[in-house]
């Protein structure tokens, strides 16, 4: 009895440090080699080929990140607040179609990354978010900075996972980018808790992935696109109706292959903005609540609408019921639960969007040997003449301020289609949808589904991580700008020189025109006083935040200020632009209303019935 | 509108916080489960949930579809009443003196249900059936008064030699 020993009770060192030098990286599919929980977790991010993680330590996650100390090829970038960490991610994933990863202690860390998160649900963002969690035995008990982070994410995340074994973690690591990343992208969150980070386990790579649940269909059926090619040679007024889809599956250049074998007019979600070039003749431009006339007017007027990796969302269809009322509706997506769950479609395609161009793109040329293809010319008329009649376009305020619009449209013309262009959500997002021609894929990251105001800075920063060789733009507003601005000083110090413009109208822009519009110029809350007491200064603040700050309040000083910008590249910059207030987003659907009762600007509503 | 009820055979894989995952969901889109239940199969990795849903065609092929994408979901299959069996358990508690005991005991015969407790003022009854079978069981024992009842949910499953966790497991 006495000379055993005591099982629980530790020996001091009874297991001194190994001596020697750090334990070097597995060899690839290597024997396991014996390390710690958290040495398990960075190697198995090295290993999945995970280059940046943007984050910030505390309590739990602290083992984690004196393992990252190590390593010789991740780089930390540490940001000001989490929901920096998690936009940014999206942003780098956004930017370069590989995940983006974020890091963030238990409790506050982690619920912080929630806005985040579920960003990157709604807009199908492959991001991997790893948090500490408190140790298991505390699990349950409330304890310091303990929070469900696993339940509370449930609902917005792909999928997400609690790790209770340290042998576990390279599988979870795995597991996770593969669900990330394949199929439908999403975020994944995996939750560790503090004491199996510390444990010591076994670590090897690969892990075997178990997920007997998991298996996204990316082979379209060939019937369905015999189906489809029948439907698209046949159709007298089709349109192609793309979404986000085609940027994330890499599909572009069969898009654009597809257009120019059949002629079909193209529209662009706002998640789809570059996936078809601006410049190109068959670009009718983005659909929806303020998307221009020509599309909606097509969609709603066709009788075929081939919808490609995109949802109907309700920003689109306006009021769902009379929504392109005449139309057959071709969807292709790699969600199946997308399918039919707006509108029902008449051929149904579950696949990887480019494996279904690419097949499409045959199928219809077979199609074509043996049927007559409807002639779909005058259609062709019809919409580029919608297009001509009802240009994007604003009026210069009255009272001599400077136009919103203008200053985006300068800033796309100035920088060009080579640069990557974030926004923040509101009036500018639109406007910089509109204004801003895009010319290629991944040029345009925005907060689409969520709507989350302060995306803008955080994910230009990620961007730029992401691209570094890019310029980066964040078009913002004086309201979102607020809300993450900090993330400027993440910018200044580890490298990130980006280019912010805040677009300050001094007020909750987007909030203001539904006041002026729907709620009888009301104005409840809107205004921030950042004009009337310059509160605050942003030149001022950005000069604080280690940038360059500039400001511009008239015309004639547009160009010039921006290419002031342009030429700052040692450091982020941020330029002021004191614009008007009253401006406002047209065209507009407005809320709850059919996509005809579409309004060109303020009382000017389309015609369209005259040639139909 | 008239709402149709059906019965789903989730199989799942046996891991922690998957109940919470599949109630969430339903709670989250707007399904309504009429009734739950869990339990083992014959794989250690696999439970089985039997959830009885009241929607329509198109929204049932949402429920599928939306639990389709949950990771930890292996595999789900709608079983028809007429090709399967279902079955619910009763357990209630029946008023029961001396006086009218032998009423209940031919109520309990005529329904093959069976007494598992008894004490001088009440019986506890056990029943399996179908839902409308325990209704009608329920109907006859309501006169002598419920003390308690606990029910569960339906389990169900497909007639014949067919399997649908064979291919499940691997």
């Amino acid at each position: 009895m006495t000379s055993a020993p005591s099982r629980q009770a530790p020996v001091p060192g009874a297991t001194p440090p190994r001596p020697g030098p750090p334990p070097k990286p597995a060899p690839p599919g290597g024997a396991p080699v014996r390390v710690t929980g958290s040495a398990s977790l960075v190697r198995s991010l090295e290993a999945v080929g995970c280059e940046v993680v943007f984050g910030i330590p505390g309590g739990t996650i602290m083992p984690a990140y004196d393992a990252l100390l190590d390593s010789t090829t991740l780089r930390h970038v540490l940001v000001r607040h989490e929901q920096g960490a998690g936009h940014a991610a999206t942003g780098y994933a956004q930017a370069t179609g590989k995940v983006g990863v974020c890091m963030a202690t238990s409790g506050p860390g982690a619920t912080n990354l929630v806005t985040p998160l579920a960003d990157a649900y709604m807009d199908s963002v492959p991001v991997v978010a790893i948090t500490g969690q408190q140790s298991r035995a505390l699990i349950g008990t409330d304890a310091f900075q303990e929070a469900d982070i696993c339940g509370i994410t449930m609902p917005i995340t792909k999928h997400n996972v609690l790790v209770t074994d340290p042998a576990e973690i390279p599988r979870a690591i795995a597991e996770a980018f593969h669900i990330a990343s394949t199929g439908r992208p999403g975020p994944v969150l995996v939750d560790i808790p503090k004491d199996v980070l510390q444990e010591t386990t076994s670590f090897s790579w690969p892990p075997e992935l178990r997920l007997p649940g998991y298996r996204p269909t990316t082979r379209p059926h060939g019937k369905q696109v015999r189906e489809a090619a029948k439907l698209i040679t046949a159709a007298h007024r089709p349109v192609l109706y793309v979404g986000g889809g085609i940027i994330k599956s890499g599909a572009t250049a069969e898009l654009l292959e597809l257009a120019e074998l059949t002629g079909i007019p193209v529209v662009t979600t706002l998640m789809a903005r570059g996936a078809f070039p601006d410049s190109h003749p068959q670009h009718l431009g983005m659909p929806g609540m303020h998307g221009t006339v020509a599309a909606v007017a097509a969609m709603q007027k066709s009788d075929l609408l081939i919808a490609l990796g995109t949802r109907f969302d309700d920003r689109v269809t306006g009021q769902l019921s009379s929504f392109a009322p005449d139309a057959q509706v071709v969807h292709a997506d790699i969600d199946p639960a997308e399918i039919s769950k707006n509108r029902r479609a008449d051929v149904p395609i579950v696949g990887d969007c480019k494996e279904i161009l690419g097949d499409l793109i045959a199928a219809v040329k077979s199609e074509r040997e043996h049927t007559e293809t409807a002639d779909i010319a005058r259609w062709v008329t019809e919409t580029s003449g919608w297009r001509e009649s009802y240009p994007l376009g604003y009026d210069w305020p009255s009272d001599g301020a400077l136009a919103p619009q203008y200053v985006i449209e300068r800033i796309g013309q100035i920088t060009g289609p080579e640069a990557i262009y974030t926004a923040g959500v509101g009036q500018h997002q639109m406007w910089a949808a509109q204004f801003i021609k895009y010319e290629r894929p991944s040029s345009w990251i925005n907060s689409g589904g969520l709507g989350t105001m302060g995306f803008a800075v955080p994910a230009a920063m990620g961007a730029k991580f992401g691209s570094p060789d890019k310029v980066v733009w964040a078009i913002d507003g004086d309201g979102c700008f607020q809300m993450t601005n900090q993330e400027l000083a993440t910018c200044a110090i580890e490298g990130a020189p980006i280019k912010v413009a805040v677009i300050n109208n001094g007020n909750l822009g987007m909030v203001r025109q539904w006041q002026n519009l729907f709620y009888a110029e009301r104005y409840s809350h809107t205004d921030l006083g950042t004009h009337k007491h310059r509160i605050p200064d942003f030149k001022m603040l950005a000069e604080a935040l280690g940038c360059a700050g500039l400001r511009c309040e008239s015309k004639e000083d547009v160009d010039a200020t921006i290419q002031q910008a342009m030429e700052i590249n040692d450091r982020p910059v941020v330029i002021d632009f004191v614009v008007g207030k009253d401006a406002q987003v047209w065209p507009m659907v407005a809320a709850g209303t059919g996509n005809d009762q579409i309004m060109a600007a303020r009382g000017i509503r389309p015609l369209f019935d005259e040639d139909v | 509108m008239t709402m149709t009820k059906h019965t789903l055979s989730v199989l799942v894989e046996n891991k922690p916080g998957v109940l919470a995952r599949v109630a969430g969901l339903f709670s989250r889109r707007g399904f309504n489960i009429e009734s739950l239940a869990v339990g083992p199969t014959e794989h250690p990795d696999i439970s089985r949930m039997t959830i009885v849903v009241g929607v329509d065609e198109l929204p049932l092929e949402q429920v599928t579809k939306q639990l389709n994408k949950l990771v930890n979901v292996i595999k789900i299959v709608e079983l028809e009443p007429t090709t399967a069996v279902q079955r619910e358990l009763l357990l209630v508690k029946v008023r029961a003196d001396a006086t009218v005991r032998s009423q209940v005991l031919e109520t309990v015969q005529l329904f093959r249900a069976k007494v598992v407790d008894v004490s001088p003022e009440a019986l506890t009854i056990e029943a399996t059936g179908t839902g409308d079978k325990l209704d009608a069981l329920l109907r006859m024992l309501e006169p002598y008064g419920l003390r308690e009842m606990v029910q569960s949910g339906m389990v169900a499953i497909g007639r014949g030699a067919r399997s649908i966790t064979a291919t499940a497991a691997r």
